[in-house]
């Protein structure tokens, strides 16, 4: 009994709705021939330095890169291992080679350093100013040891870059880590991103390690300082490894590449090395280009563009 | 689909061996969002048979606005108490930041308007005759309003375990108030978060399926309630 | 001075006005019937002497003392000193016994085992010993208004405001509760009984009024007006209990 003209005006509106519906999931489809998906970690990703880059890459690329994974190192590597990336950042060696070895990337390309600050309270109850960075744990722990409402150490426990970066430190300072893990109260174990680890140390005027963007972003609502600033020992390197198409069938190996080498070009390095001096008085990072040595990267991984091309199907 | 098939595995084995890290986790999140549960209880009950049973201006607007706070993000309400709770914040001298009695009061302020406000929807569903009767038989205010909540005492019963689920899946609080310090404040959903973050994705799906588990129990638990 | 004086009342919501002018009095160890066709204002005005709404105009005043328009801790201390049953009672959810224990329960009189007898011995009295762990919400509208009743007389009050109590009772139990009504005033209550049933009104009541769109139409004592009502057959309002054949 209901009208001709109601039966037409539900039609139509159902009709319109499907065109919406699929206009937008061809949108969208579409999208995946130049899409380029980033994983990283967020020590890097927190910086906006990536942003930077993407926004000028895309620029002159006409492509659409998009960064769904910027958390901790550990969930990037398992995007990548899990295909579900196309291009992996982060700064950990020994899991990038390892990522590498089993054939889950194709190649490492270090393009930026900068270095992990050890912070902890202006009064420095552990009086690690002065030292380097194993002896200065070294400091920490005894004093820490001995008197854990004076002096405490937050780690983020979370097997993050800066986690894997802390763990070599100690053993540096000759400590099995296990054994510093449980040794007292001294220590305390977050299990939280850098960002809410310094808040903590802040809070309980504690020490901690940190990676400099991330601190420098958040200074203005510390009252920690950095004791520690530079040295081999605290060296932060970041690579770029783009995923392999032969393991994970599907991922985009040439934007990839197109990427990386946009990374290592003079123009973007460019970028990087000037990142962040106006807003913080000094730039967040060091370009990699002439630096390989103090990067410790090997001359064929070092600020050069990519030489494994795409097998493709 | 891999990583849901071994994370259910993954968690039978968890729960099978007692795994001791799991059980403390575990049962620190059933404390921390269970006291966090009956504290707020015992406030918002009774505040929502006030609001309810009252006449006052602005009511209208009042139970408005608590029903709007019922979707209130976690992380929100975390950040809010982090600025009490700080060093630098009003209450920072208590040192309940970082601390299992931070994340109950936590919680306690991100359940308050559910509790409040199905509170007050429960006495509505309450015969207003009820409120006639027990006035003429002599009740003062106070009476009345208990008269009234126990007469929707189920319906309340249920919000508080609305409450209780919340909290207990709740991680924005958790992690802001509690950081998620190991033995200390870590609880299940911060667990999750950390186990993804690093990877163990197996870990993850086990925990999240535990507190799963938890969650259907409670739900279970109340259904058997109200079908009384 | 009546024990209860209700002067000048009126009550209006809004435009509508429900009573006018209501001047009664009703003392101790008195029934007094009110009587009135359905919207004539009955409920409305034992609402009102039972405090739970306030007049719009005029006072109630309880043992020479008003208690209209007072402050609400004067209102409950006068609330407590009556009881209403409610012409649809509503059952708390919960035994029969914590129903009738209820008013004592909130003026704290007492123990619990002097509570329990005290609700026994109401229950009795009504014809309904033995039900005291039924669920209340599970009784006929007949026990229930029993139950009501019980409640109300377990509290020994000194004004009794009953709304319609037989109305869903068999001859039998009605009977058996006209008899505990008679009993009651005969001490020191005071009784005001809404009912439609002139035959109940006519038995149990010394005085009668008669309610008719919010006014007082009549007041005296029973035989004279149910008397004339009967005999007048003139009056625009029918009689209901006059026609039934008892």
């Amino acid at each position: 009994m209901l009208s001709r003209g109601y039966h037409m005006r539900i039609t139509l509106k159902i009709s319109m709705f499907l065109v919406a519906l699929i206009t937008v999931s061809a949108a969208l489809s579409a999208a995946d021939e130049g899409r380029l998906k980033i994983a990283t970690t967020s020590s890097l990703y927190d910086t906006g330095l990536l942003e930077s880059i993407v926004d000028q890459f895309t620029e002159e690329n006409s492509a659409t890169v998009q960064i769904p994974s910027h958390g901790g190192t550990g969930i990037a590597i398992a995007a990548g291992q899990k295909g579900d990336v196309d291009l992996l950042i982060v700064h950990d060696k020994a899991r990038e080679t390892k990522f590498i070895e089993e054939e889950d990337g194709l190649e490492r390309r270090c393009f930026a350093y900068n270095y992990f600050y050890i912070v902890g309270p202006e009064d420095d109850p552990a009086g690690v100013s002065g030292l380097n960075a194993s002896l200065a744990f070294k400091s920490i722990m005894e004093k820490g040891l001995s008197n854990p409402d004076q002096v405490k150490f937050i780690t983020r426990g979370d097997l993050s870059g800066t986690h894997s970066k802390e763990q070599s430190l100690w053993k540096a300072a000759g400590y099995n880590y296990s054994a510093v893990n449980t040794s007292g109260p001294w220590y305390v174990d977050a299990g939280s991103p850098m960002g809410a680890t310094l808040i903590m140390a802040n809070e309980k005027s504690a020490y901690t390690l940190t990676d400099m963007s991330t601190f420098m972003a958040y200074k203005g609502n510390l009252t920690l300082v950095p004791l520690i600033e530079g040295g081999d020992e605290l060296l932060n390197v970041y690579s770029a490894i783009a995923i392999n198409p032969d393991k994970h069938p599907g991922v985009n190996c040439q934007l990839a590449n197109q990427f990386i080498d946009y990374l290592v070009s003079p123009q973007c390095q460019e970028i990087i090395g000037t990142y962040g001096q106006e807003e913080y008085g000094k730039p967040l990072f060091f370009k990699g280009e002439g630096n390989c040595d103090i990067m410790g990267c090997s001359v064929e991984e070092c600020v050069v563009p990519t030489q494994a091309g795409c097998a493709q199907a | 689909m891999e990583e849901i098939w071994n994370g259910i595995l993954r968690a039978i084995e968890l729960i099978v061996t007692l795994n001791p890290e799991v059980m403390e986790i575990t049962a620190r999140s059933l404390i921390i969002s269970f006291t966090a549960a009956t504290l707020a209880a015992a406030i918002d009950i009774p505040l929502g048979g006030l609001i309810e049973l009252r006449v006052f201006r602005g009511k209208r607007a009042l139970v408005d606005l608590i029903q709007t706070l019922y979707g209130l993000p976690t992380v929100t309400v975390g950040l809010l108490v982090f600025l009490l709770l700080s060093r630098s914040g009003p209450f920072g001298s208590l040192e309940l930041l970082y601390t299992p009695t931070g994340m109950v009061i936590g919680q306690m302020i991100l359940i308050s308007p559910i509790l409040i406000g199905l509170t007050i929807s429960a006495l509505r569903g309450v015969s207003p005759h009820i409120r006639d009767t027990a006035i003429s038989l002599g009740a003062n205010e106070g009476q009345v309003i208990r008269t009234i909540i126990k007469e929707a005492r189920f319906a309340v019963v249920a919000a508080v375990l609305i409450g209780f689920g919340r909290a207990l899946s709740e991680v924005g609080v958790a992690m802001m108030i509690g950081g998620n310090i190991r033995d200390y404040t870590r609880v299940l959903t911060t667990s999750i978060a950390l186990q993804t973050s690093m990877g163990n994705l197996e870990t993850s799906m086990a925990l999240g399926i535990i507190l799963i588990g938890i969650s259907m129990i409670l739900n279970l638990s109340l259904s058997r309630f109200q079908g009384r | 001075m009546a024990f209860l004086e209700i002067r000048d009342l009126g009550k209006s919501y809004g435009q509508a006005q429900i009573l006018k002018d209501i001047n009664l009095g009703v003392e101790k160890g008195e029934i007094l019937g009110l009587i009135g066709p359905t919207g004539s204002g009955k409920s409305t005005l034992l609402r009102l002497i039972d405090l739970l709404e306030e007049p719009s105009r005029g006072t109630i005043i309880l043992e020479g003392r008003a208690v209209s328009g007072r402050p609400e801790k004067e209102r409950i201390a006068a609330r407590r000193r009556m009881a209403m049953v409610f012409q649809k009672p509503v059952m708390f959810k919960s035994n029969v016994l914590e129903n009738v224990t209820f008013g004592l329960m909130v003026r704290g009189e007492g123990q619990a085992e002097q509570r329990k007898e005290k609700a026994r011995a109401a229950l009795q009295a009504v014809g309904l010993s033995g039900y005291e762990s039924r669920d209340a919400n599970t009784l006929s509208g007949g026990e229930m208004q029993r139950i009501a009743l019980a409640r109300a007389i377990v509290l020994e009050p000194e004004l009794l405001l009953l709304d319609e109590p037989t109305a869903n009772l068999d001859p039998r139990s009605a009977s058996a509760i006209d008899s505990l009504l008679q009993s009651l005033a005969g001490g020191r209550t005071a009784v005001i009984l809404a009912t439609h049933n002139m035959m109940q009104c006519r038995k149990l009541a010394d005085r009668v009024a008669v309610l008719v769109e919010g006014r007082i139409t009549a007041l005296g004592r029973s035989e004279d007006i149910l008397g004339q009502e009967k005999r007048s057959g003139t009056s625009g309002w029918k009689v209901p209990g006059s026609d039934l054949p008892w």
